[in-house]
């Protein structure tokens, strides 16, 4: 064996896992909603197009759900499998959540399998988007539940520790612990924010490929207006996540900032490179720093110096917030031009440039989930309960990770490649238009 | 036994995974029978009927899964340190085992329809692997395969594969997983009046009716020799695996009689939960021999007891939500027989 070290190995496979299952865990949450969305305009408006969206959003989705069951149970499975002492601590403290969440995937599964069987199956189109409801609703408790779990880990509360045993254990004050709102709120919103740029991106994908088809121009308007929405609500709940993490883990802030001395009115480093204690090259946002830490310009914030350097997470998560915040301002900026633009009539939205900005800015979505779970999960080292217990400590004693890496490495590439190759097939036998036409002579047939 | 937190706590979680297991041999049975209808020859047969009634469940049936393992963290977090750090070979094959049957539905039958061979003979040929790869687990609990190196578990592979105790409940799993499935296949493809599927799979219940029966009787053999305490608390017990006996042969009068399919069904469900249960019971308090008891690994009072009560809560989200499925894709009578597709 080439590396003895079984809980780098098991940080390494929990990673692995992890980046892959958000992909489909993002796209589990989100798209449920736009789906719903999509299909309540096509309702309301009495319009064919928006059903269709909807049907067709379902039908891609189907797949992604499939894998992520898969990748989901992996991720579950794993959790004991290589941090079984820290299961053994979480089991008895914050075990309540992730009951829960099996209910909220138990009650979205069964919903979803009902809903997908049944398109047509209604007179009325309104019944069948109710089933949808309790999908929506179960996909988003799961990450609710879920992100309690990863909240309790960063800001752990609600037990004591005497003698080595854990007493006067409080489930509800676990739950409720002072991450949570902030990181189940930032999880939420930005899941339906990434949905709707990925289903964004598809529409401009289309357009862009020379289809002039109003159905795709429908779609791409929903779904940037949609992303405004988002990108705003992000935006607010991402400096509430700033004033959490000065209070609480002031650590994470400063190492995510660069943040050496403590000191008043604070700058906001963007990118640049570490010399020493000194960054250079960056990009510097007077008192930006204290803002977001504290709401005042000339606020106090905490630098990495005031802590044991045992205790410092790796600096380079600075450059995995940096990406995270950059993307989300994009997103943002992107989607206010188009619905400016839209509202105001000006044409440039409609060009190939603004439509290919557009097309990046799904896979750009993807990226700051991806750099925003790397930088909250490096961001706690050494920890894997903050303060209690570190990784080094729950990690499995087992012999076999190295291997098992490989496997599921092998796995998830099989797994990546046959979710793109199958939704490309799929939307390429039966495009909109061949549908749009096929309903219409069925349609034609049920009148004569 | 008294009625304590610790019992409730594990009689929900064997409940759990005793529905698991029927749910899951449907599942695996039929993705190996389809394989093997392909194999020669025969695949349109079987092949509607494991895309209207497995499709649109077979997420349902892998949640009964998740349930158990996040539930015994739950209620019994020290599982977490025995089992975790032992079983993670075995759990980690099953997992890519899953990972082949979640695909095949994700691929073949919603997707772009990939009917390559290779693809259900992987699909089918899981089915028989998975019962293989999560079995070995009841025989682990049996105890004698875990040492403590340094205070830490470690699993005994040498021991584990050449005790005659693990490969006969590996044998029992498979020969039961197909027995289950075909039994179910039955009566399914009678009330979708698919004369052939129904002979076939009848066929399929008779043949693997004897070795589901003869291997269950194996075990018990085998555990006298294993762990001869568990095998006393289990002929206290003779009277409940009577009266599975019976059940079981009121199954194989039934099918052979090609009598009440729906009623054959049902006894082997009954079958099956009173064998299950009367083990669990002879093992109890046992979750690990000689090293866990439900009792030295129990959480604290505080959270079971919320864990109770967000159980009754889901459960009376659940049992609705279950009915409207089955009601749908089970009891419908156009939608079993294939005149209605509601396809998304």
């Amino acid at each position: 064996m080439v590396l003895e070290d079984t809980a780098l190995l098991s940080r390494i496979l929990t990673l692995l896992t992890l980046s892959f299952h958000i992909i489909y865990a993002t796209i589990g949450v989100g798209v449920p909603l736009m789906i719903m969305i999509a299909q309540w305009v096509g309702i309301k408006k009495n319009d064919d197009h928006y059903i269709l969206l909807a049907r067709r959003w379902a039908r891609g989705f189907v797949i992604t759900v499939a894998v992520g069951v898969v990748t989901g149970t992996a991720i579950g499975l794993q959790l004991s499998l290589l941090w079984p002492n820290f299961m053994q601590v979480a089991g008895n403290v914050i075990a309540l959540p992730l009951f829960m969440e099996v209910f909220a995937f138990f009650f979205e599964a069964i919903f979803l399998g009902i809903y997908l069987y049944t398109w047509d199956r209604f007179e009325d189109q309104r019944k069948h988007l109710l089933l949808l409801i309790p999908v929506a609703l179960g996909a988003a408790a799961s990450s609710v539940f879920i992100t309690i779990v990863n909240a309790f880990m960063n800001s752990p509360q609600g037990f004591e520790v005497l003698n080595g045993e854990l007493v006067n254990v409080s489930p509800f004050l676990a739950i409720f612990n002072p991450a949570m709102p902030t990181k189940v709120a930032h999880v939420v919103a930005t899941a339906f924010l990434t949905c709707a740029f990925l289903l964004a991106s598809i529409a401009a994908l289309r357009i862009i490929r020379g289809s002039t088809h109003i159905y795709h121009k429908k779609a791409l308007h929903l779904t940037m207006k949609l992303g405004l929405v988002f990108a705003i609500a992000t935006a607010i709940i991402g400096d509430f996540s700033g004033k959490y993490l000065a209070e609480y883990q002031p650590e994470k802030l400063a190492a995510a900032e660069w943040h050496f001395e403590t000191e008043e009115g604070a700058d906001l480093v963007l990118f640049g490179v570490l010399d020493g204690e000194e960054p250079k090259y960056a990009i510097r946002i007077p008192y930006a720093l204290s803002i977001l830490a504290h709401s005042l310009p000339n606020a106090e914030v905490t630098g990495l110096n005031e802590f044991p350097e045992d205790e410092v997470p790796p600096l380079w998560i600075h450059y995995l917030f940096d990406i995270m915040v950059s993307i989300g301002m994009w997103l943002a900026f992107i989607a206010f031009v188009y619905v400016a633009a839209s509202w105001r009539g000006w044409k440039f939205v409609k060009q190939k440039w603004f439509l290919w900005l557009t097309l990046i800015s799904g896979p750009l979505a993807l990226v700051a989930i991806e750099a925003g779970w790397w930088f909250t999960e490096v961001g706690r080292q050494p920890w894997i309960l903050r303060g209690y217990m570190t990784v080094e400590e729950a990690a499995t004693t087992s012999g076999q990770v190295d291997l098992m890496i490989i496997l599921f490495a092998g796995l998830y590439f099989i797994l990546g490649i046959g979710t793109i190759v199958v939704l490309l097939r799929m939307y390429k036998r039966n495009p909109i238009e061949k549908e749009l036409a096929a309903r219409e002579a069925q349609k034609g047939g049920e009148k004569e | 036994m008294t009625l304590t937190l610790e019992v409730i706590g594990i009689s929900v979680l064997w409940l759990f995974l005793f529905l698991y297991v029927i749910v899951a041999s449907i599942d695996f049975g039929a993705g190996f029978f389809n394989a093997y209808s392909a194999f020669t020859n025969k695949q349109h047969i079987l092949t509607n009927i494991i895309q209207r009634y497995l499709s649109p469940v077979w997420e349902v049936t892998n949640v009964f899964f998740v349930f158990f393992f996040v539930g015994i963290i739950g209620f019994f977090p020290q599982t977490a340190f025995y089992y975790g750090t032992t079983l993670l070979v075995p759990a980690s094959i099953a997992l890519i085992l899953l990972a082949i049957r979640g695909s095949y539905y994700a691929f073949a039958t919603y997707g772009a329809k990939i009917n390559h061979r290779g693809y259900i003979y992987m699909y089918g040929l899981s089915g028989l692997l998975l019962p293989a790869a999560l079995s070995p687990v009841l025989a682990i609990s049996e105890g004698g395969f875990i040492n403590m190196v340094d205070g830490n578990p470690h699993l005994d592979y040498w021991a584990l594969f050449t005790s005659p105790l693990m490969w006969s409940i590996v044998v029992l799993s498979i020969a039961a997983v197909l027995y289950i499935s075909a039994v179910f296949l039955t009566w399914y493809a009678n009330k979708a009046g698919d004369v052939k599927a129904t002979d076939l799979m009848r066929k399929y219940a008779l043949i693997w009716a004897g070795p589901a029966i003869i291997t269950a009787t194996g075990i018990i053999y085998e555990l006298r020799g294993h762990s001869p305490e568990h095998y006393e608390n289990l002929l206290d017990l003779w009277w409940v695996f009577a009266i599975s006996f019976l059940l079981f042969v009121g199954t194989v009068y039934l099918i052979w009689k090609r009598r009440n399919y729906g009623l054959a069904f049902i006894l082997l469900v009954g079958q099956f939960f009173t064998a299950f249960f009367a083990y669990g019971l002879s093992h109890f308090p046992y979750l690990l021999y000689p090293y866990l008891t439900i009792y030295d690994s129990f959480t604290n009072e505080t959270m079971a007891i919320a864990l109770i009560v967000a159980f009754i809560a889901g459960l009376g989200l659940l049992l609705p939500s279950l009915y409207l499925l089955f009601r749908l894709f089970l009891f419908d009578k156009d939608y079993v027989k294939g005149k209605s597709d509601y396809h998304v």
